[in-house]
């Protein structure tokens, strides 16, 4: 019986200890609810389910050189992520409702949200949610609680995913959701000045956006703070191993999708969603915090703090109604960050865009493809124009072993013939010659 | 124990970094670059190892002993589990594949895991479909409740109000309130049960819908709980059901059965995915029939050529909830899970949760009060009423617990029951575990009687002691800064 300890005898003696039947342990419950037998496959046994699940594992293609991101990428993880974030003292646990049992969580929590700080340049940052998508869907709903308005500013150089995501959850809310369109590659200055007024609660643009340009948006927290309305940004952390930081351009929440530091795609999920922000919007943040304090005797120590927030308490007045989140996933970026260090994280964000250069200089020498952007900064991710559809080539190119990019088409008007390549530090000089080879032979 | 920046030493490195292999090294303008470096630690690998072997010891999970944190289901996780979903056959997929051309072809395995899952779902819980995107149970409520909306728009129905019973879970009113609908507190009976009377006073055209857990949050099933459906059906109101609480009758009743129109699961409580120190979870949801045109996109078909596909064209769906097809690691061991279960080991899973709760119950009842003493399900709250009155609080008798070697049960909540200790032992725990708990418990509730300090003095075992809150709340110090 998986899983299960006690014996039929057990359970025997303990129903006859107490007195009752096994019919009595289900008495409550209308016979009419109970419903037999269900259609299920029969119950395999540990080898039957690894074995069948080897086998569907196996027809997933991973051997494809990964040329594709649109946010979620590729990156090489350090062996001693797994091997720490896989002791079950961690991994077992529920979310740390009794810290003298739970120091390990919130110290790791604790040490999270200041590596998040850090990295950001920002104030305060909460334990986690669940991605970057509903992380920027929550920094946007703090926006609009925070200024008491209900207009938000969104550039399309966003991550088209999580635009759609935000357009669902806005729906039935009273709020004008204003999408402007970027101008040759970033945040369109001129066209959300003309949005931005006493209504708007928030602009928000991403950096490197989802083109992979990368931008400065200290003109547009000025534009904005001087209407009263707030900067959100989107941002890929491992791009601040090198890139200016949202706390410097002077953003007042920054969001963002952790897969990166130490995750496996593990097709889309469980991710990270991490949010910080300023000092004085921190009763503002959704989701759990972990301060630091002391015990009777002096020792410092952990705790959940600032509550009153919350689902638990407040109820259908909380900040969110954000419960779990993705601690284990918080816990794996920290070991992440933690090996990799501050020379380590310069390191991978620079031999990114190294890389990232290279492949650019390699695949815009190849006759036919041209950047869409006029000369524009780019970190890791760049848009290339073809002369035939972008799709109709990757899939070509999938049949060569590269999943060489994404179709811009999905998203964007007028860019049938994009691609959107990705290019990690995991990848080297050698494969990024043979995909320029085998773009080349497919064009 | 100290934080991880203050065992940094200036030049130890923990990650040799390949050398690039490029010739190019880009020189970024200036002005888009920061100042200086992020101050993160600068350890060994080594020094990384030992940090959080030594924060692991300072943890409490399923795997170091007792865990009957109610509600939360601290069930054994199972270590097949974690093995398949590290297969680098699903660890290394990357989510956009199957959005190329061709790229479902490369895929079929994930998507097979997820149509299937759908499949067991639908027949486990008396649904007609699933979505497997919502990453946690309150991610779950806030899609359903938005399907919720999506349905009475498309009937031209005008909707404000939500029903949700004073003993549910922060999280109900929370998401229904953030989907933008009035909550509407239902006071509980004296049985603890969903008052009718009350509902019957409070419904009205208005009422988009009921949120129910089921059995609640006392661990009481409702048997009028298909009356309370039926009653918001006919204001063309729909029911919630909260399934955190599912594995106390899986298996056995399906909630659709019951008259629910939305179903969530939290599959971290019973389908035992590891709860991670507070997450990752899973939240997918059902629906009934009339629903399903509502359902987040994408979702994963099957063609007649026997190939699995991603939907997207669904023109009444809500829309993208996630960016992909939520926590497939997650979703992958619940899978791996039912699969080892089948309809035997599932009715196994509630009977064997229901046994032990009542026998926790049976066996404390001398010694706790115990505000609704009917049989319960899969959970038990007693109210620690008694020993307050000798000074010893819930929060000390968790503390005691804790010194014991045991993990304390769920406290304060519900919040209609004073002094509450919530305990859910789940199916995975045997008599002797639950006797040495029992006798812990006994032997708590006499200390409080004749010796209260020795209780209110816990813990002692832990390595720090009772933490202050407020200071922590007053002086806030939620991030070491460089
Ligand atoms: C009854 C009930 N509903 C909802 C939730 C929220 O689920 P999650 O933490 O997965 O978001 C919980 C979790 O504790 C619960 O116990």
């Amino acid at each position: 019986m998986p899983y299960i300890s006690n014996t039929d005898e057990q359970r025997a003696a303990m129903l006859a200890e107490i007195g009752m039947t096994p019919d009595d342990l289900f008495a409550d419950v209308p016979k009419e609810f109970l419903c037999g037998k269900l259609d299920l496959p029969e119950a395999r046994s540990e080898q039957q389910v690894r074995d069948h699940l080897a086998e569907l594992a196996g027809k997933n293609h991973i051997h494809l050189t990964c040329f594709l991101g649109g946010g979620f990428y590729d990156h090489f993880i350090p062996s001693a992520v797994y091997a720490l974030t896989s002791r079950s003292e961690f991994y077992t646990a529920y979310t740390p409702y009794q810290p003298e049992v739970s120091q390990g969580t919130l110290q790791a929590i604790y040490e999270y949200q200041s590596m998040i700080c850090r990295l950001t340049e920002m104030d305060v940052s909460n334990a986690s949610l669940y991605d970057g998508g509903t992380a920027l869907y929550e920094a946007m709903m703090m926006a609009l609680s925070a200024t008491g308005r209900n207009k938000i500013i969104i550039d399309d150089s966003v991550n088209p995913i999580y635009r759609v995501m935000i357009q669902s959850y806005t729906r039935n809310l009273k709020i004008e959701l204003i999408e402007t369109q970027n101008e040759d590659g970033l945040a369109n200055r001129e066209a959300i000045g003309k949005q931005l007024d006493d209504k708007t609660a928030a602009i928000i643009v991403q950096n490197p956006n989802f083109f992979g340009c990368i931008d400065d948006f200290t003109d547009l927290s000025e534009m904005a703070h001087k209407k009263g309305a707030l900067v959100i940004s989107s941002v890929y952390p491992i791009s601040l191993g090198i890139l200016k930081t949202p706390g410097a351009m002077g953003v007042d929440i920054a969001t963002g999708e952790g897969q990166s530091l130490g995750m496996p795609m593990s097709f889309g999920g469980p991710y990270l969603g991490f949010i910080a922000t300023r000092k004085p919007l921190v009763r503002k943040m959704p989701g759990r915090i972990v301060g630091q304090t002391m015990d009777a005797q002096g020792r410092c120590g952990f705790v959940l703090t600032l509550q009153a927030r919350e689902q638990h308490i407040r109820r259908d007045k909380a900040t969110s109604n954000i419960c779990s989140n993705e601690a284990l996933c918080a816990l794996t970026a920290l070991v992440y960050m933690s090996l990799l260090g501050k020379e380590g994280l310069r390191e991978v964000a620079q031999l990114c865009a190294d890389k990232a250069s290279y492949a650019y200089q390699k695949l815009t020498s190849i006759p036919g493809v041209t950047p869409h952007f006029r000369a524009k900064w780019v970190f890791n991710e760049m848009v290339l124009d073809l002369p035939c559809d972008a799709a109709d080539v990757i899939g070509r190119l999938i049949e060569k072993g590269f999943a060489a990019g994404f179709p811009l088409s999905r998203y964007y008007k007028g860019m049938e013939n994009s691609i959107l390549v990705a290019v990690t530090e995991k990848r080297t000089k050698q494969q990024i010659g043979m995909l320029a080879e085998a773009l080349e032979a497919v064009l | 124990m100290k934080l991880v920046f203050e065992k940094s030493v200036p030049g130890r490195r923990g990650l040799t970094i390949s050398k690039s292999d490029v010739s190019t090294s880009i020189n970024l303008k200036a002005d888009l670059l920061r100042d200086k470096p992020a101050e993160l630690p600068e350890l060994s690998e080594l020094d990384v190892v030992r940090h959080f072997t030594e924060l692991s010891r300072r943890n409490f999970g399923v795997d170091t002993n007792f865990y009957p944190l109610g509600s939360c289901t601290m069930k054994y996780n199972p270590k097949v589990a974690e093995r398949i979903a590290a297969y680098p056959g699903f660890a290394h997929l990357h989510p956009l594949i199957p959005q190329l051309r061709i790229g479902g072809i490369l895929t079929q395995g994930a998507l097979q895991v997820l149509y299937e899952t759908d499949l067991l779902l639908r027949e486990i819980c008396g649904m007609a479909g699933f979505t497997m995107q919502p990453m946690a149970g309150a991610h779950g409520e806030l899609t359903g409740i938005m399907m919720m909306a999506a349905y009475h728009k498309d009937r031209g129905n005008k909707k404000t109000t939500v029903l949700i019973p004073d003993s549910a879970h922060g999280t109900n009113p929370a998401s229904a309130a953030i989907a933008g609908y009035v909550v509407k507190a239902v006071p509980s009976d004296d049985n603890g049960l969903m008052d009718l009377a009350k509902v019957k006073k409070m419904l009205n055209d208005e009422v988009a819908g009921v949120m129910l857990t089921c059995p609640n949050t006392l661990g009481l099933f409702n048997p009028h709980v298909r009356e309370i459906c039926d009653l918001i059906h006919s204001v063309d109101g729909l029911a919630y059901y909260d399934g955190a609480n599912l594995n106390a009758i899986v298996g056995k009743v399906r909630p659709g059965d019951l008259g629910f129109d939305i179903v969530h699961l939290n599959l971290h409580k019973t389908f035992a995915t590891p709860h991670g120190g507070g997450g990752p979870g899973a939240g997918p949801v059902g629906v009934v029939e009339k629903l399903v045109d509502f359902l987040p996109v994408s979702i994963v078909v099957k063609r007649e050529d026997g190939t699995y596909a991603l939907e997207y064209k669904r023109p009444k769906s809500i829309g993208y909830i996630a960016p992909f097809y939520g926590n497939f690691g997650i979703i992958l061991r619940a899978y791996v899970y039912m699969l080892m279960q089948g309809d035997e080991g599932l009715k196994r899973i509630a009977e064997n949760a229901v046994l032990n709760a009542n026998y926790i119950k049976e066996k404390l009842k001398p010694h706790y009060d115990l505000p609704h003493p009917q049989t319960c399900k899969h959970e038990c709250v007693f109210s620690a009423t008694r020993q307050a009155a000798k000074g010893v609080h819930g929060i000390d008798i968790a503390k005691a617990i804790i010194d014991a070697g045991f993990h304390p049960p769920t406290m304060y909540f519900p919040m209609i029951v004073k002094e509450a200790l919530m305990i859910e032992p789940t199916e995975c725990e045997s008599k002797e575990t639950l006797d040495a708990f029992i006798e812990t418990m006994i032997d708590i509730a006499k200390r409080a009687q004749t010796d209260p300090e020795s209780v209110t003095d816990c813990p002692k075992t832990t390595p720090v002691g009772r933490l202050d809150e407020t200071k922590a709340a007053r002086e806030l110090n939620i991030a070491s800064l460089a």
